[in-house]
């Protein structure tokens, strides 16, 4: 067994929750690695969109910028932000990434300030695209570090709607219905949301992680059910194709 | 159609869609003529302080770096500013010429949060009212559309509605609720293109961005290219206009006028440069010893391209460019 780090886990357990022929939204970072990596193994013809308007590049060199040249090199289309989020807007997109500072529950990320809006303590760069993503997409995937300050019962600032505060709330809110936060993939563990409360729900512990230890960096209770499995450890083959094909240069690993 | 709630924000920019076809009518010339000039008299005559400032696409990508240069070197202050911005409105904050800010996402990507926007929202020197990204191209695309706001679907349930100047409208037609995103009308666009010619006419290789709509939003629009190509070039390939001769009020020749972000097939980001920048702006005195050295030190576009290594550096960073 090949030795990895946290960022080459991560990598492997987003890879593994994306199905094949869906067309997925992802930004820069662990994101765009974990296409790259899906794409390679089960899910071939997985399809990376870029929200400024790259469609199907072949990711051979990993883009810096959601903007940037590489988002759409021997792509199917490079188009512009209106053009893709209005294909989210009418149901294209089945996967879409975020990530942020906070996470809640239900899934609500901030990603725009702590403390106060107008004199905030820490200001952070702003929802950017991800709270049309959030919207529009049908399945959203968190990327987090595990964390008592990133967990928490309510977030700061609701920047990205996840299922907002249970229920039908969102489509009580007028977001598409049968959408929503899908997965929340930490260095800890892999979460779900549970179908009747929409709340957080344990689904798979990373290798080594036992549910006490997850529990304890969660600051709000987390739905663990009696059965909760194990994260198979990335694969040698995954490993290789990460170090040797995808990131040759570890720009992200 | 009823209100259901409003954001909390200001609505930095207000414009009546008949005053802007008046203005239009009046101001924008139909005609061809050359608008070929320095980004010295590009600035100097189409912004003013206070003004409402677009730049698309961002900072590290096709983005107008040497027109922003000129707007800090003329010292154009109590800016208001959309963005979605990286190095472009980093730089026009850290220069101290951004009053307000519709912010959407501002940060150094890969490279993390920018200290530059901290210091100033933190201090409470700028401003802010929240967007998405596609809210902020929606509302250009209400302004180019002629029209005072578009419905859609995004911000709904979330703070990021609460700190905007968004409203929650009822659909008239299905009763459901939708976000009213009100247009956003620019005194003053700025763009970077692969080429145009000299009366404005611009294509755009790759991504388009929001080029499209913002270029039609904005009242005054300031082209940079790469390359003037004579019209005949643009008339074998009319499909390729992506902005028209007759929004353009201005056309900078400035090669490398995106560095040090990527212009896409032309010239890969110049990482060494942006690394120098990420480090001087952690703190308020490094930025400005940037600024001092590298935009106030500068005369000009040419100047500065001399600065960063002249033609040899700019052939390594062309050469490095993604081939097709």
């Amino acid at each position: 067994m090949t030795e990895y780090n946290k960022s080459e886990l991560l990598i492997c357990t987003a890879a593994r929750q994306m199905a094949d022929n869906t067309i997925c939204f992802i930004g820069t970072g662990i994101p765009m690695l974990a296409a790259a990596l899906a794409k390679r193994t089960h899910a071939p013809n997985l399809v990376a969109a870029f929200e400024f308007g790259g469609v199907g590049p072949d990711l051979e060199k990993l883009p810096l910028a959601v903007g940037g040249s590489r988002t759409f090199h021997r792509a199917e289309i490079a188009s512009s932000i209106c053009d893709l989020m209005e294909a989210a807007a009418r149901g294209y997109v089945e996967y879409g990434f975020l990530g942020g500072a906070q996470i809640d529950p239900y899934g609500n990320l901030n990603a725009t300030v702590i403390g106060d809006h107008d004199r905030p303590k820490v200001r952070f760069p702003g929802s950017g695209g991800a709270n049309d993503i959030g919207s529009l997409c049908w399945k959203t995937i968190a990327i987090m570090r595990h964390g008592k300050k990133r967990f928490v019962p309510k977030v700061g600032f609701l920047t990205t709607a996840g299922y907002l505060d249970g229920p039908g709330a969102r489509e009580q809110a007028g977001l598409p219905s049968g959408s929503g936060p899908y997965r929340v993939v930490t260095d800890l563990a892999l979460m779900g949301y549970d179908d009747e409360t929409k709340r957080m729900k344990l689904l798979a512990l990373q290798p080594g992680v036992t549910a006490e230890q997850v529990q304890a960096e969660t600051g709000f209770e987390l739905m663990i059910p009696d059965d909760v499995a194990v994260n198979d450890e990335p694969t040698d083959e995954e490993l290789r194709l990460l170090r040797e094909e995808i990131d040759p240069d570890h720009l992200y690993t | 159609m009823s209100n259901l709630a409003s954001g909390r924000g200001a609505l930095f920019q207000k414009e009546k869609v008949d005053d802007l076809r008046h203005w239009v009518r009046e101001n924008k010339p139909k005609g061809l003529m050359s608008k070929v000039m320095s980004e010295q008299e590009a600035i100097a005559k189409f912004m003013t302080e206070g003004c409402y400032l677009g730049v698309e696409l961002y900072g590290s990508v096709r983005c107008p770096m040497s027109l922003v240069r000129e707007v800090v070197r003329q010292g154009i202050g109590n800016l208001r500013l959309a963005g979605q911005g990286v190095l472009e409105n980093d730089l026009l904050i850290a220069a101290g010429l951004v009053k307000k800010l519709d912010i959407t996402y501002h940060g150094y990507e890969v490279f993390g949060i920018s200290p530059v926007l901290r210091r100033a929202c933190e201090s409470g020197e700028v401003e802010t009212v929240e967007w998405s990204n596609a809210a902020l191209a929606w509302r250009f695309k209400a302004a180019a559309m002629g029209l005072p706001f578009l419905p859609v679907r995004s911000m709904l349930g979330t703070d990021t509605f609460t700190y905007s100047a968004a409203k929650e409208i009822e659909c008239p037609f299905t009763g459901q609720k939708l976000v009213a995103l009100p247009a956003l009308t620019l005194d003053v666009g700025l763009i970077h293109v692969h080429r145009c010619d000299e009366y404005g006419n611009a294509q755009i290789d790759g991504i388009s961005g929001f080029a499209s709509e913002m270029a039609r939003a904005s009242k005054r629009l300031i082209i940079s290219t790469e390359e003037i190509v004579p019209h005949e070039e643009i008339q074998k390939y009319p499909e390729r206009t992506i902005i028209p001769y007759y929004i353009v009020d201005a056309v900078v020749h400035a090669p490398g006028g995106a560095l040090p972000g990527e212009m896409p097939y032309v010239y890969w980001r110049d990482e060494k440069h942006m690394n120098l920048y990420f480090e001087q702006a952690k703190n308020a005195e490094g930025v400005e010893q940037y600024v001092e050295k590298w935009v106030r030190g500068t005369k000009d576009h040419e100047d500065f391209m001399k600065k960063l290594g002249g033609a040899e550096r700019f052939e390594q960073l062309k050469a490095q460019a993604t081939r097709r």
